[in-house]
């Protein structure tokens, strides 16, 4: 009986002891490594040493603020577009859905049964200078013959918010669909218009999906590249580009840590600061789901 | 659409009389179109990926349309770097899906069954693997291979691929382990089974949907990922890794082709798993 129970205490340790281990050493060690990578100096030819080197970290800011702070912004306007974009489609869906609810999600979901990077190359397919959508317009006159969409900003954002608004209507939909429906009859029986049932009930009960919506969508897009990398150019360089860079073609490996260990700062940081100002509880619920 | 519009317009337009109906009738189509038209807005790239498969195109560039051809489906694999890269994939996603849901799957038991010193900070890791942008994923595994001088290659992806997809299947699972009624392993263990036995014939059986499910998401994860793969790939070329060098050039139709077989035959698993999972329900 001893035996068993002995058994039983050690049991959750050693079923989650081999998950755990590779979690230690692949997730939470690099980790480590990367900060202490992005302390030392010298290169990749005679090797680095751990020397306190914080001006990696000044030395990053110095040479790609621009690209920082571009990141953030896209990440801003593109959050805003996919919130705006996504919140009729999850409202209708989840209010006049009816049975058909489950089929409008997978619809909305079809863009991730084809790859990502193809998606992102078929975009640069329809958006090109002699494309199906560019060209006969060039040759019936509607546009002139310089007109250009890829590598500009207008190619990149539409890039990302394509991307990323599934990620935003799945959460907005599930926050809506737990509104019950005899609130808004409730709301209109006391006489609120449309407007101002929305405004006053339903709004305030999808928030947490806005919050959730926010979150997913904003941090992957500040740190993504793959868009920009296909459908932008040189004016619309991300701070994952410059990364990628720096550690792969550049092999200046403590720069680039110093460059992700700034990145993940911010968006750490950006976190925070949004759960405090929206209340703690409400992103906790969302964390939770 | 009709259907719908119809079938939601009498219960509310009746009893409201008062508000002027036309009005009302016109507004009410506004979100409905602008729903499928958001649709076909998801669907615009993947419609071009298919139609532009069949394109008979002559030089290298696959730009406009020049007539229908089912060459590129005869001609799949004639590009050798192209099916060593879709082959690359295939087994690390095999392989990468295997381990994750063996580790996941004993990870969402631990969490989701006992209460255990250190188990908050376990719960800290999975969330922050989840959340962690993806490109600090592969800019910290890039470090840790650098700094130990490990080759980068096959095993490094397969690694890499493990460390992201593992927490999500872990969460599945912790689901799954959440919701299990404890009476019916305590029943089998009246009737005499041993714990092994109740395991293998009680709980696994009732958690293989979470673990199906969760070996899905990880398969999906793994054949797509661009960003972790391309810090850690070393010599190795996987599908994304590719198509994503090919945009520069211009993308051959068999990437059209692939990514249309890869679509339908998610698709068909995806509906089947609804069919099945309705009539079992019925």
């Amino acid at each position: 009986m001893s035996a068993r129970s002995g058994r039983g205490r050690l049991a959750p340790y050693l079923v989650g002891l081999p998950g755990g281990l590779w979690l230690a050493i692949f997730f939470v060690v690099p980790l480590l490594v990367m900060f202490s990578l992005s302390l030392q100096s010298g290169n990749v030819e005679s090797g680095f040493q751990f020397t306190w080197e914080w001006s990696n970290y000044s030395r990053a800011w110095e040479l790609y603020s621009t690209q920082f702070i571009r990141s953030v912004v896209y990440a801003l306007i593109v959050t805003a577009l996919c919130l705006v974009l996504a919140y009729p489609m999850a409202y209708w869906i989840a209010f006049y859905g009816g049975a058909r609810k489950s089929t409008y999600l997978f619809l909305i979901l079809l863009p991730f049964f084809v790859s990502f990077v193809i998606r992102t190359a078929s975009w640069k397919f329809i958006l090109n200078d002699q494309g199906i959508v560019l060209g006969p317009l060039k040759e019936i006159g509607l546009l002139p013959q310089d007109f250009h969409l890829l590598a500009t900003t207008t190619a990149v954002l539409g890039g990302l918010t394509y991307n990323y608004l599934p990620f935003m209507v799945l959460p907005l939909y599930v926050a809506l669909e737990r509104v019950d429906p005899s609130l808004v009859e409730a709301a209109h029986d006391l006489f609120a218009s449309r407007a101002s049932a929305f405004r006053k009930v339903v709004f305030p009960l999808s928030l947490p999906g806005v919050f959730a919506g926010v979150l997913i969508t904003f941090v992957p897009v500040a740190s993504d590249f793959v868009n920009t990398s296909i459908l932008g150019g040189t004016s619309t360089t991300m701070i994952g580009n410059v990364i990628q860079t720096v550690y792969l073609s550049n092999n200046n490996y403590p720069l680039a840590s110093a460059m992700s260990f700034l990145l993940m700062a911010a968006l750490l940081i950006g976190i925070f600061v949004y759960a405090r100002a929206l209340g703690t509880e409400q992103v906790m619920e969302v964390a939770q789901r | 659409m009709s259907t719908v519009a119809t079938r939601q317009a009498p219960p509310e337009v009746a009893p409201a009389p008062a508000v002027p109906g036309r009005r009302r009738r016109w507004t009410r189509l506004i979100l409905p179109t602008y729903t499928w038209l958001m649709i076909f807005y998801f669907s615009l790239p993947i419609l071009v990926m298919i139609v532009f498969g069949f394109n008979d195109i002559q030089g290298r560039l696959n730009l406009r349309w020049q007539g229908f051809t089912l060459r590129w489906y005869r001609e799949l694999f004639a590009i050798p770097g192209l099916t060593t890269a879709l082959r690359n994939s295939l087994l690390i996603a095999v392989i990468a899906t295997i381990i994750s849901v063996i580790l996941g799957t004993m990870i969402g038991l631990a969490l989701g069954r006992y209460r255990f010193r250190g188990k908050g900070a376990y719960d800290l890791v999975i969330f922050s693997a989840i959340s962690a942008p993806e490109l600090v994923l592969g800019a910290s595994l890039l470090s840790l291979f650098v700094t130990t001088q490990f080759v980068r290659g096959f095993v490094t992806i397969v690694i890499a691929h493990v460390a992201f997809s593992v927490s999500f299947v872990a969460v599945t699972v912790r689901a799954r382990v959440l919701g299990l009624d404890p009476a019916l392993e305590e029943a089998a263990q009246d009737l005499g089974a041993d714990p092994w036995t109740t395991f293998r014939k009680i709980t696994l059986p009732l958690l293989a949907p979470g673990i199906l499910a969760g070996a899905l998401l990880a398969f999906a994860l793994s054949i797509d990922d661009y960003v972790v793969t391309s810090f850690v790939n070393g010599q190795v070329e996987t599908f994304p890794l590719w198509v994503y060098g090919a945009t520069r050039v211009g993308v051959p139709p068999q990437v059209n082709v692939m990514g249309t077989l890869i679509f339908l035959g998610g698709v068909a698993i995806a509906v089947g798993n609804a069919v099945l999972a309705r009539r079992q329900r019925a």
